[in-house]
């Protein structure tokens, strides 16, 4: 046995003891012992997946345990990967678990689907087989979607959010369960390595089909724009674990689909099917982060983030699929080397990021920033910890972010001689990605400057205390792993450079150093590790400056500048809204928000303003455009259907009848 | 340790000092000019080095209310001017810290020094801290795809983001220094240069009207030695800017080499370079107004377009 047979049957032991274990143990210690066991299975992943990326691999099937496709596994190092970032995400988030779980969601069912969506997420990747694969694909959709709903008897809102994404989870369930049989059915079997074979045959037009109809599908798992309408609805409503969960581990599993079946499985494809995944994830990009820029609910505006890094992502690996076409295979391994430990990164900050937000909502039971602010003084861990988290995930040295986009940036650069399209195409896309990190910072700024900085706008938000050790310990290891990805990128880089150059068929496309990661076959270096080194160095001569040359009379408490005019108080802070107010002007072409003010005027006189109300809604533009219709279609039809049921026995006896008689005379003419 | 990185390590130094000991004199130099323009007499170029002294007097304050994050936030606005300082070519194009950072980590490094400030300015939860900090941000937020697409439309001749590398070609082929390409992103980046300095007619570094105020609204709450940091830091950042503007596009006089009258010449050269760039601009800003806050996007639109056309230049004319 292997070690990524070892890890991987850890994995399974673990997760399905756990979820017994959920279905036996006592309430008190319930959620410790899934806890427990969901970090024993992600850690057991983590290591099956970085031995399968280091060139191990291992398969396993069983033909009989299904009927009709059987069952089979395989780890190659693509997979691995992602199988890796899942375990990572896991081992956290079941730590943090631990304590988030009490109180509320330790009842048998939510802990019992919790290690089987870990479970099936950790499956995903290793499914070798169109059968095992769907399979897979639609446990995770079902465990996910409980876990989403466990909160449902607290907040109505849960219940809508649920809808939305069961029903689009399924749609793209539908789509992807198409592609892949079509593909099947040109195979000779069902297995991945016969639809690899029969890839390599497939006409243009079909194999383009395949790609299209996959990609609705991966998209809409991934959250990409504009088939992102339930990720901002659902990442909210679910607990934080499970939020951190599907942000950080189960949208990635999108991207993996498009890559399997578009490199892997198709064997690279055209050109436009890569500047469509390109332009989708540009837009994404953008779309999602100005969501989050003037958003003001701080999980709502996490998820719109997760659009922003999968769109992101997308960049890259329509980067790498542009790449390959026109042959420059050591760029779309940078492209594709960059998307993968963008993954990572994201997977590591979104973790933190929705654990810190759950941490919030569990001490203020508030999610609004306008009404949190001044975290910092009672929950000063919980600060720091998204502060990590909100620099990693703003694309600024020292951050992790910042080490993935400045690859990603090399690669659209170094690209433009790739030709005609690529003159266009290179620049818009470095454009799109430059204004996703100026709106990322905004949006950081705003969400740990309003959220966690300031003076408290709410009671709730002034008697703010510290969550539990097991929480705090979850955050802890997340922002270890944000600080260690930001710091020495260089020790995962070689990895994933070599299993994005695995994908896309190149050499390494990066050289790395102890310090320094260097671009192959072009001019290029940046060491993360010296320049905060460097920036440390110079915070600490200037702190030694200033102390040395400044007077050294003890500082006076000042009163802060209130023109004059009294003790300031919460109400005339700048807010998130307030704040994002500027943004959302100079795109108010793009967001369309709907502001009324509605002015009383006294009584005596209308010189005189008695109150002012001021609403604000930030209506979802392509929501409105897009599905609205549709939905409206479907209610047009759901009134027509309702009267072909009124409610009378023998109408509905005669239907039984005259359709077995329409199905007979159907029979007879066939026949 | 061989001969270059000796030379890089003394150029590291060099530049260091010259940008901290000349940041406030070219400030001194623009304010002079100013006041000769408008015709008064004007304090003297020392001016802010002196105001610098003042305030390193005065006693520290801590206002009522501010955490860690208030305090920290002008070391590390220092801080990271300090390390542009040292890794960008200003004097020497030997610089021992090259290849840690390239054009886009020197860009995000000046950012990263921006949001401590804002992040600052909202710590203090005064209504002044918020305003500056929101309308820092959104000025940053589009500013930002301007700075990289110009970056990329002058790195694609090149085939680097090394800076050190951009101005050596620049040196190689001087026909490179006037083409369309160089041009237009000259002036795409000239635009964000003065978005980000704050200076006119994107933010006015001399009022103190709020209506009109970015920066000077986020530093209310600074005074004593801390407003000196931020005030050395702001001095250092258009210094820092100004200089890649000439560097970028006007490197002659740069030392290549590690002989010391070469190196002189490429200090004098800085020298020359910034203080005729800080001329300019000060003789600009007399002429201007300030923008209202709501134009000043259309601006940037209209840098970025510039940058846009650069890139397609370069691809085109090459």
């Amino acid at each position: 046995m292997n070690t990524v047979q070892a890890g991987l049957l850890t994995a399974v032991t673990f997760g399905l003891l756990s979820a017994l274990a959920a279905l036996l143990v006592a309430r008190p210690a319930r959620s410790a012992v899934v806890g427990m066991g969901i970090a024993v299975c992600g850690a057991g992943a983590v290591v099956a997946g970085v031995a399968a990326m280091t060139g191990q691999v291992a398969s396993f099937a069983a033909p009989d345990l299904l009927p009709l496709s059987g069952v089979v596994f395989a780890i190659d190092p693509l997979g691995g990967a992602f199988l890796a970032v899942t375990g990572g995400v896991a081992v956290v988030t079941g730590i943090y678990g631990i304590g988030y779980c009490r109180g509320g969601l330790d009842g048998r069912l939510v802990q019992c689907m919790l290690p089987l969506f870990v479970l099936a997420m950790m499956l995903v990747p290793a499914a070798a087989g169109v059968g095992t694969f769907l399979l897979c694909w639609e446990l995770m959709a079902l465990t996910s979607l409980l876990l989403v709903l466990a909160e449902h008897r607290r907040r109505p809102e849960v219940a809508s959010a649920g809808r939305w994404y069961a029903v689009m989870t399924h749609l793209g369930l539908v789509a992807i369960l198409i592609g892949l049989l079509v593909f099947a059915a040109n195979a000779t079997d069902a297995t991945f390595a016969a639809l690899r074979l029969a890839g390599q045959h497939l006409s243009p037009g079909l194999a383009a089909l395949i790609f299209l109809v996959t990609l609705i599908g991966f998209a809409s798992k991934a959250g990409i724009v504009p088939l992102h309408a339930w990720l901002p609805r659902a990442h909210p409503e679910a607990p934080s674990n499970v939020s951190a969960l599907m942000s950080a581990a189960m949208v990635n599993l999108g991207v993996y689909g498009i890559v399997r079946v578009g490199f892997d499985l198709l064997g690279g494809g055209a050109a436009w099917w890569w500047l469509l995944v390109l332009a989708l994830g540009a837009l994404s990009a953008v779309y999602g982060i100005l969501q989050a820029a003037i958003g003001t609910d701080l999980k709502r505006l996490l998820g719109h983030s997760t659009t922003e890094n999968m769109g992101i992502v997308l960049v890259g690996v329509g980067a790498a699929g542009l790449f390959t076409a026109s042959g420059d295979l050591t760029l779309a391994g940078l492209a594709m080397a960059a998307a993968l430990l963008h993954i990572v990164n994201h997977a590591a900050f979104k973790t933190l990021l929705f654990q810190s937000a759950g941490s919030v909502v569990h001490a203020t039971g508030r999610r609004d920033l306008d009404s949190l602010g001044g975290l910092r003084d009672g929950m000063p861990r919980t600060t720091a910890a998204f502060g990590i988290g909100a620099l990693s995930a703003s694309a600024l040295p020292p951050g992790a972010a910042f080490v993935s986009e400045w690859l990603l940036l090399q690669a659209l650069i170094h690209g433009l001689p790739a030709g005609v399209s690529a003159t266009i195409v290179m620049p818009l896309a470095v454009a799109a990605v430059a204004l996703t990190a100026g709106l990322a910072v905004a949006t950081f700024v705003k969400a740990f400057g309003v959220g966690f900085l300031a003076r408290p706008r709410s009671r709730e938000a002034e008697s703010a205390h510290e969550s539990p050790p097991s929480m705090l310990a979850g955050m802890g290891l997340a922002a270890a792993a944000c600080i260690g990805l930001a710091l020495l990128p260089t020790l995962v880089l070689p990895t994933i450079g070599a299993v994005a150059g695995g994908v896309v068929g190149s050499g390494d496309p990066v050289t790395v150093t102890a310090t320094t990661i260097a671009l192959t076959d072009f001019a290029g270096s940046l060491s993360p590790l010296l320049l905060t080194v460097a920036l440390v160095i110079g915070l600490v001569a200037t702190l030694a400056a200033a102390r040395a040359l400044a007077t050294r009379r003890a500082a006076r408490e000042a009163r802060l500048w209130d023109c004059g005019a009294g003790p300031l108080s919460a109400r005339m802070e700048y807010t998130a809204t307030s704040f994002a107010e500027p943004l959302q002007r100079v795109f108010d072409d793009v967001v369309q928000a709907e502001q009324d003010v509605d002015v009383t005027h006294h009584r005596e006189s209308a010189y005189l303003v008695e109150a002012i109300e001021y609403h604000r809604r930030v209506p979802d533009r392509i929501e409105r455009r897009l599905y609205e219709p549709v939905l409206a279609v479907m209610a047009v039809w759901g009134r027509v259907g309702r009267r072909l049921a009124p409610g009378s026995v023998h109408r509905y006896l005669g239907y039984g009848f005259y359709s077995l008689c329409a199905l007979l005379i159907l029979l007879v003419v066939t026949r | 340790m061989n001969a270059p990185s000796v030379y890089g390590t003394v150029g590291v130094i060099l530049q260091l000092l010259i940008v901290i000991g000349l940041s406030p004199l070219l400030i001194g130099l623009m304010r002079q000019i100013r006041a000769r323009l408008e015709g008064r007499a004007g304090p003297g170029i020392g001016q802010p080095w002196r105001d610098l002294r003042k305030l390193m007097r005065k006693q520290r304050t801590s206002p009522r209310g501010t955490s860690e994050v208030f305090r920290v936030a002008p070391l590390l606005l220092v801080a990271t001017c300090l390390v542009v300082a040292a890794v960008a070519p200003f004097v020497t194009t030997a610089s021992a810290l090259d290849p840690v950072a390239d054009l886009f980590a020197v860009v995000a490094l000046l950012t990263l020094g921006t949001v401590a400030l804002a992040l600052a300015g909202l710590d203090t939860g005064t209504a002044f801290g918020g305003m500056g900090a929101s309308r820092e941000t959104t000025i940053i937020a589009l500013v930002e795809p301007t700075m990289l697409v110009a970056i990329f439309a002058l790195s694609v001749p090149v085939g680097s983001t090394n800076l050190a590398a951009i101005v050596t070609s620049g040196l190689d082929d001087p026909a490179q220094v006037f083409s369309p390409v160089s041009l237009l992103a000259a002036v795409a980046l000239i635009v964000v240069i003065i978005a980000e300095t704050g200076r006119l007619p994107v933010d006015n570094p001399s009022t103190h009207l709020e209506l009109t105020m970015v920066h000077e609204a986020m530093v209310l709450e600074y005074s004593g030695p801390d407003l000196a940091m931020v005030e050395l830091a702001s001095a250092m950042r258009l210094t820092v800017f100004l200089g890649l503007l000439a560097n970028l596009f006007v490197p002659w006089g740069i030392a290549t080499s590690g002989s010391v009258p070469v190196i002189a010449m490429g200090v004098l050269a800085f020298v020359v370079k910034v203080a005729v760039l800080g001329t300019a601009l000060a003789v600009g800003e007399v002429f201007l107004a300030k923008l209202r806050l709501f134009r000043v996007p259309e601006l940037l639109a209209g840098s970025f377009v510039l940058g846009l056309l650069a890139v397609a230049a370069s691809f085109f004319l090459a």
